[in-house]
């Protein structure tokens, strides 16, 4: 089975139209050294001996759905209707809206997302998507270092670390310098930023959970001159101030927790929203709207010479595929919801993390470790590794305790509580977590 | 008309979705000072609206699935829906979870590595980069560690692209802080060696190159390019954007390159999803094994874990492991056909493109470089024809155009790709083929015969790039009135 249509007629009339004897002959031009090694692959299998492995390799997986495990991705309803909508051929199987005659679906989409991310986080443009939320912040913080000609970066250790070690690696390859600002009491300090720092990153609610008023920083960043880079969670943005309101020039963040399945990490998306006084620094795709001969309303993409294809090595970045589709879903979660339904949907959430942490807490030997108000998960200290209480809570059926690196400090795990929970969820992980410290 | 937009179907108070019973007021969970001052102005619509929006929105797109999709160096090949079942086996895995509870994941990582591996002739994989330009990306950071450890790093500044490459290749090179130099390709379409020796020396860090080339041609003087590049010390990178012609046939490894991309979304079938996502991993030979990103799946007595512990790590360039479930595609993709599923793949994909080639010779079209094609080739419509003619010719009839004006050594350039998906009929349907559409251009567009009228959109301002575009239809909080009025608000 390898989905080609061709018999073996049609294969020897096309082979004598272009002068060849067999498929084989197709490749003789090649150097005879390099032309057909020995590769060792397994035996093709029809299309149900293929679904049965993968059920072999789905159940050595135990799924987390209903997961207490915290650090920016969690466990959510994935609605239907979304999956249904973007397992549609015409968008699932497009490529690059680059004919837009032919690509309104996708354009449109996307000017809509566009619209969506503009609006949650309150600032005026919002690119098409970037790879996922630690990606989207690189190239964020990139699009500062390039407005302010700078090439320092200060970053709250609030971010979170994976984020933080995408830009560090983003960062290394253009030779600017990356600070971090220590966390005081488990939020970021206020702090004067010194001359030649380009970007600030804050991030709220941050790694640990905890909600942070990134104002102070945010002016802070602009009085030496820097822009300030917020990172955000979008759900969250449903009830919180959005980073437009307090002081950001760029909000970044993951999609996944609009209703992406988790994936083991991906694909989901990350989204990049901006000023429009930066939007000629944008990296990737922008998609405008405009009219067609005929007067009627459609969708291109714009301002491409910002792009790879267009500029070559001056481009503002070498990404080319993004996460459309993916961004897409995000957005169709956002219209099935609506701004009510995304306000429920985040405070239930905040409401049972609450919960979860005041019945934690009764379990001997556990500490607190992030200050309240946080948002919908929060780290403790455990009398134990963490990773071990992971392990003995998943075999308990429980998947729960993100470690946190020891950087945050010792034996700190993070919980989070989400809408698919329910009080006597809560109440099992407390009696599994006194069992696992007893 | 025009098609409403989302927002214009909103009404105040209506509902879709309601995933929770009750929900708690904010004010009691978080203080004042942290809240929005009033509700993102997200669309209000119920599931039903909802459905035929998108549903609609999807009729005015064309994808794999409603269409042929010549798109030159995309691979634009089917994408097995078998392979959309399989990723959601593994949709409700968390990155953090024990990874002893994700034995499963982290197996099929690993093999997949290894079927990677295998295929390309390399010594070490990982799979984290989101696409090919990010694989491009991880694979110029990993040259340059490697350069810097061995104390060469000041000097080796730049990195050469042939002239024909695609504009992720210099792009990804300036972004990883080297100068490019462009060199020209020969009057054969392939690397011009003369030109590459005399750029080549110890201020090199990388030759980056496609093989087939974006010309659709295969680079036959590849081993004495390896060698030249081997000799000055320069690392060889293997784009693998066009790896889809050769895949089991020949390996980069073999050929001599030090690193290669692979586009999962374009060799292994994963669907493109209107522009991503996508999954770029990325092969090593050993001497660069040690500077790959964090964490790689590795095999321990215990089962499989992630290895944090490299020290000479590049770091990370995403989060978590990649475009996990891009990866589960691929993986089934390699199960179904097996070596000798991929060399026919690959065999069919180089055929449908020579078959097509001679084809549109006979019509007129020239070739510039007419050796022997691989996958895909570039045309030249006749004299007095523009390659954007063809295009809208074919729009028209619904079909996608080709990649034009690409690459950019070659004037009004047709880049055809058809795959091996595609029947032989598709190249030549009946009664009249696509590629005569365009015959009389000057009279033909209003009236080919009986068109069906696919496109959903006449004629646009391809060129009149907008001052100020509308990218959003965000209003200012202040302007009273009932919503976003339909019809053009923008230049």
């Amino acid at each position: 089975m390898d989905y080609t249509p061709h018999t073996e007629a049609e294969i020897q009339e096309m082979l004598r139209r272009v002068g060849a004897e067999s498929l084989e002959d197709l490749f003789r031009h090649l150097p005879e050294e390099i032309l057909n090694p020995e590769i060792a692959l397994p035996e093709p299998l029809p299309e149900w001996a293929v679904l049965e492995e993968l059920g072999r390799l789905a159940e050595r997986n135990r799924p987390a759905r209903k997961a207490f495990l915290g650090g920016g991705i969690r466990s959510h309803h994935a609605p239907p209707v979304v999956q249904a909508l973007a397992s549609r051929g015409e968008f699932l199987t497009a490529y690059t809206p680059y004919q837009p005659e032919v690509s309104q679906g996708v354009l449109q989409a996307t000017f809509e997302y566009q619209t969506m991310i503009a609006e949650l986080t309150g600032l005026e443009v919002a690119n098409a998507s970037m790879y996922d939320g630690a990606t989207a912040l690189a190239e964020g913080v990139l699009l500062a270092l390039r407005e302010t000609g700078r090439m320092s970066v200060l970053i709250s250790h609030g971010v979170h670390p994976e984020y933080r070690a995408v830009l560090k690696a983003y960062l290394e390859a253009v030779g600017a310098e990356l600070k971090v600002l220590p966390l005081e009491g488990g939020r970021t300090p206020s702090f004067p930023v010194p001359e030649g720092v380009g970007a600030v990153v804050g991030q709220n609610p941050n790694y640990l959970g905890a909600l942070e008023d990134l104002a102070p920083l945010a002016e802070a960043a602009h009085r030496a001159g820097a822009l300030f880079v917020a990172v955000a969670d979008p759900l969250s943005l449903g009830v919180l101030k959005p980073p437009g309101a307090y002081g950001a020039d760029i909000a970044v963040g993951d999609g996944q927790s609009l209703g992406l399945p988790m994936g083991f990490g991906g694909p989901h998306f990350g989204y990049l929203a901006t000023k429009k006084a930066f939007v000629r620094q944008l990296p990737g795709r922008l998609v405008s709207e405009t009219v067609d001969a005929e007067g009627k309303r459609g969708f291109i993409l714009t301002l491409q010479a910002r792009e790879q294809y267009i500029r070559r090595a001056k481009a503002k970045s070498n990404i080319t595929t993004n996460a459309q589709l993916t961004a897409l879903m995000g957005a169709m979660y956002l219209a099935a919801l609506g701004p009510e339904g995304l306000r429920e949907v985040a405070l239930r959430g905040v409401a049972l993390a609450h919960r979860l942490h005041d019945l934690l807490l009764e379990v001997p030997g556990v500490e607190p470790f992030t200050p309240k108000p946080f948002f919908n998960e929060f780290a403790l200290r455990l009398p134990k590794a963490p990773g071990a209480v992971r392990e003995a809570l998943a075999a308990r059926g429980l998947h729960a305790a993100t470690p946190v690196p020891e950087e945050y400090g010792e034996n700190l795990a993070l919980f989070a509580a989400t809408e698919l929970h329910q009080e006597e969820d809560l109440l099992a992980l407390r009696e599994a977590l006194k069992e696992v410290l007893a | 008309m025009s098609y409403p937009l989302i927002f214009e179907r909103s009404r105040k108070g209506r509902r879709g979705l309601k995933l929770v019973k009750e929900a708690p007021r904010a004010e009691d969970l978080i203080p004042k000072a942290f809240l929005r001052e009033a509700p993102p102005r997200l669309p209000e619509v119920d599931e039903l609206t909802l459905v035929r929006h998108y549903t609609g929105l999807s009729r005015r797109q064309v994808g794999v699935d409603t269409t042929f999709y010549p798109l030159g160096s995309c691979t634009m090949k089917y994408n097995p829906k078998l392979h959309e079942e399989a990723a959601r086996l593994f949709a409700d895995l968390h990155p953090y979870q024990d990874p002893k509870t994700a034995q499963g994941a982290l197996a099929l990582m690993w093999e997949l590595g290894e079927y990677l591996k295998a295929l390309t002739g390399m010594d070490a994989i990982t799979l984290q980069p989101a696409a090919g330009a990010h694989g491009e990306l991880t694979g110029i950071l990993v040259i340059r560690a490697y350069h810097e450890d061995r104390g060469e790093g000041k000097a080796r500044r730049l990195v050469l692209v042939p002239d024909s490459a695609h504009g992720s290749n210099p792009a990804t090179a300036s972004m990883a802080g080297y100068q490019v130099r462009e060199v020209p390709s020969g009057p054969d379409g392939e690397v011009d060696l003369e030109a590459l020796k005399r750029e080549l020396g110890p201020h090199v860090a990388a030759i980056m190159l496609t093989n087939p080339n974006t010309l659709g041609l295969f680079e036959r003087r590849i081993l004495e390019i390896s060698r030249l590049a081997k000799e000055a010390g320069a690392q060889l990178y293997y784009d693998g954007a066009n790896l889809n012609a050769i895949l089991g046939w020949a390996r980069p490894g073999d050929m001599g390159f030090d690193v290669v991309h692979l586009n999962l979304h374009k060799t292994f079938t994963v669907p493109h999803g209107g522009g991503g996502p996508g999954s770029g991993p990325l092969g090593v030979k050993a001497h660069l094994a040690p500077y790959l990103p964090v964490p790689l799946v590795a095999k321990g007595e215990e089962g499989y874990y992630l290895d944090f512990d490299r020290p000479k790590s590049i770091g990370r360039v995403k989060s978590f492991y990649g475009n996990f479930l891009a990866l589960v595609r691929a993986w089934a993709y390699i199960r179904t056909l097996g070596l000798p599923g991929l060399k026919r793949a690959a065999a069919l994909a180089v055929l449908n493109a020579r078959y097509l080639k001679e084809l549109l010779k006979e019509k007129g079209y020239r070739i510039p470089y007419d050796g022997p094609c691989m996958h895909e080739f570039v045309a030249q419509p006749p004299a007095g024809f523009r390659a954007l003619d063809l295009a809208k010719g074919l729009l028209e009839l619904g079909f996608h155009p080709p990649t034009v004006y690409f690459p950019l050594i070659i004037k009004e350039a047709l880049m055809v790709e058809p795959t091996e998906t595609e029947s032989k009929e598709t190249s030549r349907p009946s009664p009249r083929p696509w590629w005569s559409f365009w015959r009389s251009p000057r009279s033909g567009w209003k009236t080919p015969p009986t068109p069906p009228r696919c496109a959903a959109w006449t004629s646009l301002g391809l060129t009149s790039a907008p001052s100020s575009p509308t990218l959003t239809r965000v209003r200012a909080r202040s302007r009273p009135g009932p919503g976003p009025r339909p019809g053009r608000s923008g230049p």
